[in-house]
């Protein structure tokens, strides 16, 4: 388990070891859905929004 | 094998997807499809030496091109691009399932209001309306009165984007509380599960209740067909069952979630995923060794 800080509530992310850049995580103190963009040492960004088009 | 993996967002699927893969010690290209650029014969996408690249990426628009592009420089791209154009619109997508003479609900699609109207006094009530594009059930509204059909045709006659102005009326299926999510792979089912809800929207994006699913000769019938319809891959393939014990199926989808589907199996989905991408990867070398 490693920590990073979030982007948008200033809050600490605990993230699982075999993260992964592009990966999506929440924040669980402001909900805040953050995307890994670098794993050592973890950096978070926000995640890029839904956009209309997408899904399956 | 080199297998090359196009992303916009590297979800639970993608997550496991990328974990099987390495298990296997195949060499993994992540390509992030907001970076690439994509020119008439080259790109900037990690693409040389991939035995297959499978395109995991959720925007429509993206999918429909990048994997456009990736076959026009000879690299096998699952899903393929002709799959990937059928399954992203509605209204191909239940063109090719009626001409495949697969079971699927009454459709019809009008231009305006006016027109739309029409289709659904057609129907009668309940019945359903949907974007052509966009999934996860958002927009889609199950119809119940003729209030409400005004309601949402102004609704959707003042939103923006052009693909609104396509109204696509269905007849609503009185499904006995759950509906049927079938991953295949060339038409092969690998895993089905039921999604059950209160709500009309059994979608598992939507909070449904999950549960594996046995599928009996003529679901699995039923499947092999839609997925030729639409071209084969990797899909996922959305049928109902009627009031009559028969199946109708509403749709398919080519940029498939499978998370839940491994929740509620019994199934290693992400295993199986990958024996039929090596498969898939192994023709397309000898295909290329013999137009060599
Ligand atoms: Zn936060």
């Amino acid at each position: 388990m490693t920590e990073s800080e979030c982007v948008e509530c200033g809050g600490t992310v605990t993230l699982h070891d075999d993260l992964e850049i592009g990966e999506i995580v929440d924040c669980e103190t402001c909900g805040a859905e953050l995307e890994v963009v670098d794993v050592s040492p973890p950096v978070l960004d926000r995640a890029p929004e839904l956009e209309e088009d997408w899904g399956e | 094998m080199k297998i090359g993996l196009l992303y916009s967002r590297i979800r639970k699927d993608e997550k496991l997807l990328l974990s099987e893969l390495r298990e296997r010690d195949h060499e993994v290209a992540k390509i992030d499809v907001r970076k690439q650029r994509f020119g008439l014969t080259e790109t900037t996408a990690e693409i040389a030496d991939c035995d297959v690249v499978i395109d995991r990426c959720l925007a429509t628009s993206r999918s429909l091109y990048a994997t456009r592009f990736l076959s026009a420089y000879g690299v096998p791209v699952i899903n393929s691009p002709e799959t990937a154009a059928v399954c992203a619109d509605k209204v191909k997508n239940s063109l090719a399932l009626e001409a495949a003479g697969v079971p699927t609900p009454a459709t019809e699609v009008a231009f305006t209001t006016e027109a739309a109207m029409e289709a659904i006094e057609d129907f009668g009530y309940p019945c359903v309306i949907k974007p052509v594009v966009g999934s996860w059930g958002r927009l889609m509204a199950k119809i119940d009165s003729e209030n409400a059909a005004e309601a949402i045709l102004e609704h959707k006659a003042t939103l923006g984007h052009y693909e609104h102005k396509v109204f696509y009326v269905q007849e609503y299926v009185d499904k006995p509380g759950r509906d049927i999510r079938v991953l295949a792979c060339d038409g092969e089912p690998v895993a089905a599960m039921t999604r059950s809800s209160e709500h009309w929207l059994t979608n598992a994006a939507k909070g449904g209740q999950t549960a594996d699913f046995e599928l009996d000769d003529e679901a699995k019938d039923l499947v092999a067909t839609a997925s030729d319809a639409v071209g084969g891959g990797l899909l996922g393939v959305d049928l109902m069952e009627t009031k009559d014990g028969e199946y109708t199926v509403h749709e398919v989808n080519h940029t498939v979630e499978f998370k839940a589907l491994n929740e509620a199996s019994e199934v290693d989905v992400p295993a199986a995923v990958v024996d039929w991408l090596e498969l898939k990867a192994e023709v397309a070398a000898d295909e290329a060794v013999m137009t060599a």
